[in-house]
């Protein structure tokens, strides 16, 4: 199922725990370092690295491969994908056999074959999203830049 | 937590603005705080490297301008905002983010005139050169687009002689040369016209005016749709390692929000025009009654321009929402609820009878400046558009015979009983001169 909605991403969020970053960078100016970092600071989700080419992120131990987590850790939530937009079938391939319950395509990584594959085995997808912007947005951390995040309510936030 | 689409008037009331996490305060809380303490050496080295998001120092950003940032957001159908000190530094801030020495924009000749000097002087001075096309003409606007163009700007009803830009036409011409279309917003408000659903990539406001709507403290926004490709190539500002964020590239790193972040991040923090918290809380009461203003400054604005029209004294009237205009159609599709309460008229008589005109009014303040909730006169050859030259005078509409109107809030009859007295006065100036 493909997740259009904010409302539906939330709970995707709001019902996972375990995160692998396919191509998660130790290098702190890579766009996946910030999401690294900012979720597993936040300490919303057990997040992990799925990078062959790095040992560890911040104390983090790497895996080099889904199959190596899901040896270790069992089925990830959501497996969240760094990659070009061409290795996408690949990685989908590898989230559907590791069993993963979602695929979280971040922006630009658009690949419709991707996509199809994971949406036929009965995963949750998004795309072409930030999973740091949609968890923030629920927050309150969009709102303080000044980020239209379309939550209006008169409930105060249970922090 | 639903997926409704929320009214105008409920966002109004309620984004960017929900009861505080803290205290359960219901009103927005006003916080004049020049900074903002870490909750560890970690988090402060996070917060700097933006890598999460939170409050350091009111110049970047702050709890109640982000308030007023996000309201405004919403109400425009932006994907975020961003505050200023005022209407021009909104503009600097837009246009420094995407374009820099070398680079080149085009422009409406009808423009607000600070902001044709700031585009002709200053950021010529910068190194950044304007294009000003008459009357926002469609053709004129592709055939001035160059290879380093980095913007198309445009205001939605001219100050002062009230054209009415087709955005639609514009957004595609500048679309199809990769250019972004900035529109100042100010004399239409989110209320009256929405230029991102017509196509424009970034929204400009002198919040001062209508969103404030009291004549009571300056400030300044920017609302970006979210849509434009910044990181396609022709905004190497955005899409390339950033020497001003430790070689961030904004556009890989933020998608889209890269435009609004590197302008806080970048230029915000370097440009130093920060709004102060005061002024956003305040400009936050304004939009929560905008839609309760804006037609009621229309209808005032409708009566007083059909009560010009009439009148023999008056050459002239440039109101969109006149059935004569020649602007008609395109206020009725992209002012259907009213064409704004700021318009000019031309008086017989020419420069003295305007002087008279002016002397002789009792309600109506003469001042410089448009959007209070009282009714305002100006000359604007002798003083907003003084420092236009004679050509860009001509181009951006103006004579030595116009004066400029912004209708407020005031009993319509007795802001016409004042006109009357005006025009009788203009009168015995002409008579004696011919
Ligand atoms: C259309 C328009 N844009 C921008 C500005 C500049 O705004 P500020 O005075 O808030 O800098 C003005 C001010 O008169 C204006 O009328």
């Amino acid at each position: 199922m493909i997740l259009e909605t904010a409302a539906e991403r939330r709970e995707l969020m709001d019902r996972s725990r375990t995160v692998a970053m396919v191509g998660a960078s130790p290098n702190p100016t890579r766009p996946s370092y910030f999401v690294f970092s900012y979720l597993r600071t936040r300490g919303k989700f057990e997040v992990t690295p799925i990078n062959p080419a790095t040992a560890e992120i911040d104390g983090v131990k790497s895996y080099p491969s889904l199959a190596a987590y899901a040896a270790e850790h069992g089925a990830p939530d959501i497996v969240d994908v760094f990659r070009k937009a061409d290795d996408a079938p690949q990685v989908a391939r590898e989230a559907i056999a590791a069993g993963a319950k979602a695929i979280w395509f971040q922006y630009g990584v658009i690949n419709d074959e991707a996509i199809r594959l994971a949406d036929d085995a009965g995963l949750a997808v998004v795309v072409d999203r930030c999973i740091k912007v949609e968890s923030a947005r629920f927050d309150g951390g969009l709102s303080l830049s000044g980020m239209n995040t379309g939550v209006l309510t008169a409930k105060r936030r249970v922090r | 937590m639903s997926d409704r689409a929320f009214g105008f008037r409920t966002r109004a009331l309620h984004a960017g603005t929900p009861p505080d996490p803290e205290t359960g305060a219901r009103a927005l809380p006003l916080h004049l705080s020049t900074a903002f303490v870490f909750d560890s050496t970690e988090h402060a080295a996070e917060l700097f490297a933006l890598r999460t998001y939170g409050n350091i120092y009111t110049r970047i950003g702050n709890p109640t301008v982000a308030a007023f940032e996000e309201k405004l957001a919403s109400l425009e159908g932006g994907i975020g905002g961003l505050a200023t000190a005022s209407g021009l530094s909104a503009q600097l801030i837009a246009i420094l983010t995407v374009a820099e020495a070398g680079d080149h924009l085009v422009a409406s000749a009808n423009l607000y005139g600070g902001t044709i000097t700031q585009f002709s002087v200053t950021l010529r001075r910068m190194g950044i050169e304007a294009t000003f096309v008459p009357g926002g003409d469609v053709d004129a606007i592709r055939a001035a687009i160059r290879p380093n163009t980095r913007a198309v700007f445009t205001e939605t009803i001219g100050n002062p002689n009230g054209g009415v830009a087709d955005i639609a036409a514009i957004a595609d011409v500048a679309h199809a040369s990769g250019v972004p279309l900035i529109v100042d917003n100010t004399f239409a408000t989110p209320y009256l016209c929405r230029p991102i659903e017509h196509g424009a990539d970034v929204v400009i406001h002198s919040a001062t005016k209508f969103i404030g709507g009291h004549g009571t403290v300056l400030g300044g926004a920017i609302v970006e749709s979210g849509r434009f490709p910044w990181g396609a190539g022709r905004h190497p500002l955005l899409s390339t390692p950033s020497p001003g964020y430790h070689g961030m590239n904004f556009a890989e790193t933020f998608g889209e929000y890269a435009f609004l972040m590197r302008a806080r991040a970048e230029l915000l923090r370097d440009v130093g025009a920060a709004i102060s918290p005061m002024n956003a809380w305040l400009l936050v009461q304004g939009l929560e009654t905008l839609a309760l203003r804006m037609p009621a400054h229309v209808a005032n604005a409708q009566k007083v321009a059909e009560f010009l029209h009439g009148r023999d004294e008056v050459a002239w009237v440039s109101y969109a929402g006149l059935p004569d205009s020649e602007e008609r159609e395109r206020a009725a599709r992209y002012l259907p609820l009213g064409a704004g309460a700021v318009f000019t008229f031309g008086l017989r008589g020419g420069r003295d009878a305007g002087r008279a005109f002016i002397e002789a009014l009792q309600l109506w303040s003469h001042l410089a400046n448009v959007g209070d909730a009282k009714s305002l006169v100006i000359h604007p050859a002798s003083t907003t558009h003084q420092q236009l030259s004679d050509d860009e005078l001509v181009a951006a509409g103006i004579g030595a015979d116009t004066v400029r109107l912004s209708v407020g809030l005031e009993d319509v009859d007795d802001l016409v009983w004042d006109l009357e007295r005006g025009l009788a006065a203009a009168a015995k100036v002409a008579a004696v001169r011919a």
